[in-house]
């Protein structure tokens, strides 16, 4: 089958350099799209609950969306075990900048420089973090939301998307998003976006959490399922009128 | 043992001989000739009275526009229809040959041809060349059992399903269907699906673009809609047309040349005849 020009997260072989340090350059336990939204008082980013092992699902209740700090909230696919690296980065980050005491706090723009700064910089090394970030939040009334890839590409947009998402679900977004969504008309269209990448990304799992950043604070939502339709007539005698066919 | 095995004819499909020295020219740093593709999205729908079918009409050679405008909805018979994915001239080829071959089963049955028809002789025809034909095509049309979509792979595979997607723009307009698509739409609501899907590929998706092309077939019905929709029109032409009269430009100089010397004609006797 062909897809055209569509990869998903590439996979390399490791090396040994002459110094016997080894670069890891294989992603193992992977997690897949992450989906991210402005709406009117704040961004909303969903994900579902997968960590795979290969073509093994091996976690089924991997929390890929994570608050940072006051202001910010970090999606990530790819790699799990860089993202807790990153989510350890972040604390450090967090804890020192809470120290100064001066009353200022960091904010997702600032999340996000940090963040594309460390990819960059790994990639440099030809040492990645493999991973596709989402970073999104609110602070004094601004909204944000971004995007850092594992070689450190970066942007800022409406809306975003990571690995199979940005094939399946931009297009859906694109033609959908306006300016002021409310959030149940922001959700609607993020599980129009899920239920799309549950049918055709095979490492998709049916069990979503939905998060979204206000102004006021952090809120992720309990673990859902969304209803998945199968009862096309065409499913059930899919040969019909030609016996023996396929 | 050589011997009697040249002495058997070759029995067609694909051969492999050259496969080899192919490999070995590429490990020596030969670059292989390119090939026009047709980078694409197409798509079909199964609707209440028949089947639509879409396709984009941009044409890739690389990274550069072939043709703004080809046609990828490929005649097979009056009541079916097929678009074609992937090489040019494996799409065109491939449906031109079934095409034929089913206009002479035609005569020879006296029938209207099937679409199961159709979907052996190609998914036969591919198979046997391995997947060297590039050609992935979305099959559809309406016959004696009804309507029927299927997908076919370029290693001859196939799918029979409700709606199908295929090209470089495939994942963009399943987007669209998987959240829109249901049972029993009507043909007004068929086409705008079908338009919101190619229109889709055609956005999002850089080997998709220019113009929309549907066809809907019913039973005993088709209806060819080329250039259905055209979301990408030509944004500055000039109100004043492009036509540059002499006294446009300032004649600095001129200088004429004669090109054929004109021959001196001395009296001489006449031709001797």
């Amino acid at each position: 089958m062909e897809w055209g020009a569509v990869s998903s997260e590439g996979k390399e072989v490791s090396t040994i350099l002459e110094s016997g340090s080894q670069r890891t350059l294989s992603p193992y336990v992977t997690g897949t799209s992450v989906l991210g939204l402005k709406y009117k008082d704040g961004v909303i980013m969903a994900a579902d609950m997968g960590g795979s092992y290969g073509s093994t699902l091996r976690y089924k209740s991997v929390e890929r969306i994570k608050p940072i700090g006051k202001h910010t909230l970090l999606g990530a696919s790819g790699e799990i075990s860089d993202f807790q690296e990153i989510l350890r980065y972040l604390d450090e980050l967090i804890i020192y900048d809470h120290m100064w005491d001066d009353g200022n706090s960091l904010g997702p723009k600032e999340v996000h420089n940090y963040l594309n700064r460390v990819m960059y910089n790994r990639r440099n090394k030809f040492d990645p973090l493999w991973n596709s970030l989402v970073v999104g939040g609110v602070k004094n009334g601004q909204k944000y939301l971004g995007m850092v890839g594992m070689i450190g590409t970066h942007y800022e947009d409406n809306h975003v998307a990571t690995g199979f998402g940005n094939h399946l679900a931009r297009p859906i977004m694109r033609a959908e998003w306006r300016e002021d969504l409310t959030f149940e008309e922001a959700v609607k269209i993020l599980e129009k976006c899920l239920l799309v990448l549950l049918y055709r990304d095979r490492s998709a799992i049916n069990k979503f959490q939905i998060s979204k950043i206000t102004e006021e604070g952090v809120t992720i939502s309990e673990p859902y399922a969304l209803k998945t339709n199968w009862d096309f007539s065409a499913f059930q005698n899919p040969t019909k009128g030609a016996e023996g066919s396929w | 043992m050589a011997k009697a095995l040249a002495d058997v004819p070759p029995k067609g499909g694909f051969s492999f001989d050259l496969c080899r020295r192919n490999d070995m020219l590429v490990k020596k740093g030969i670059q292989l000739p390119g090939f026009r593709k047709t980078g694409t999205t197409i798509v079909g729908l199964i609707f209440e009275d028949g089947v639509i079918l879409g396709a984009d009409t941009r044409a890739t050679e690389g990274p550069i526009v072939a043709d703004k405008n080809c046609e990828k909805i490929h005649y097979m018979a009056p009541n079916i229809y097929c678009c074609g994915a992937g090489t040019a001239a494996d799409t065109e080829a491939v449906t031109d040959m079934v095409s034929s071959q089913l206009q002479l089963h035609r005569y020879a049955t006296g029938r209207e041809s099937r679409v199961v028809t159709t979907l052996t002789l190609l998914k036969s025809h591919l198979f046997s060349y391995q997947g060297y034909v590039s050609a992935a095509l979305v099959l559809g049309g309406v016959d004696v059992t009804g309507p029927h979509l299927h997908t076919v792979y370029p290693h001859g595979s196939t799918d029979t399903l409700p709606f199908a997607t295929m090209g470089s723009g495939s994942l963009a307009a399943m987007a669209v269907f998987e959240s829109k698509y249901k049972e029993g739409l009507s043909r007004e609501e068929g086409i705008q699906l079908v338009s919101e899907a190619i229109c889709s590929g055609i956005f999002n998706d850089l080997g998709s673009g220019s113009n929309v092309d549907v066809c809907v077939i019913t039973k005993g019905k088709t209806d060819y809609l080329r250039n259905h929709q055209l979301p990408n029109p030509r944004t500055y032409v000039s109100s004043r047309g492009y036509s540059f009269a002499k006294g446009h430009t300032e004649v600095l100089s001129t200088k004429i040349i004669p090109l054929k010397a004109k021959p001196e004609v001395a009296v001489v006797d006449a031709m001797e005849e």
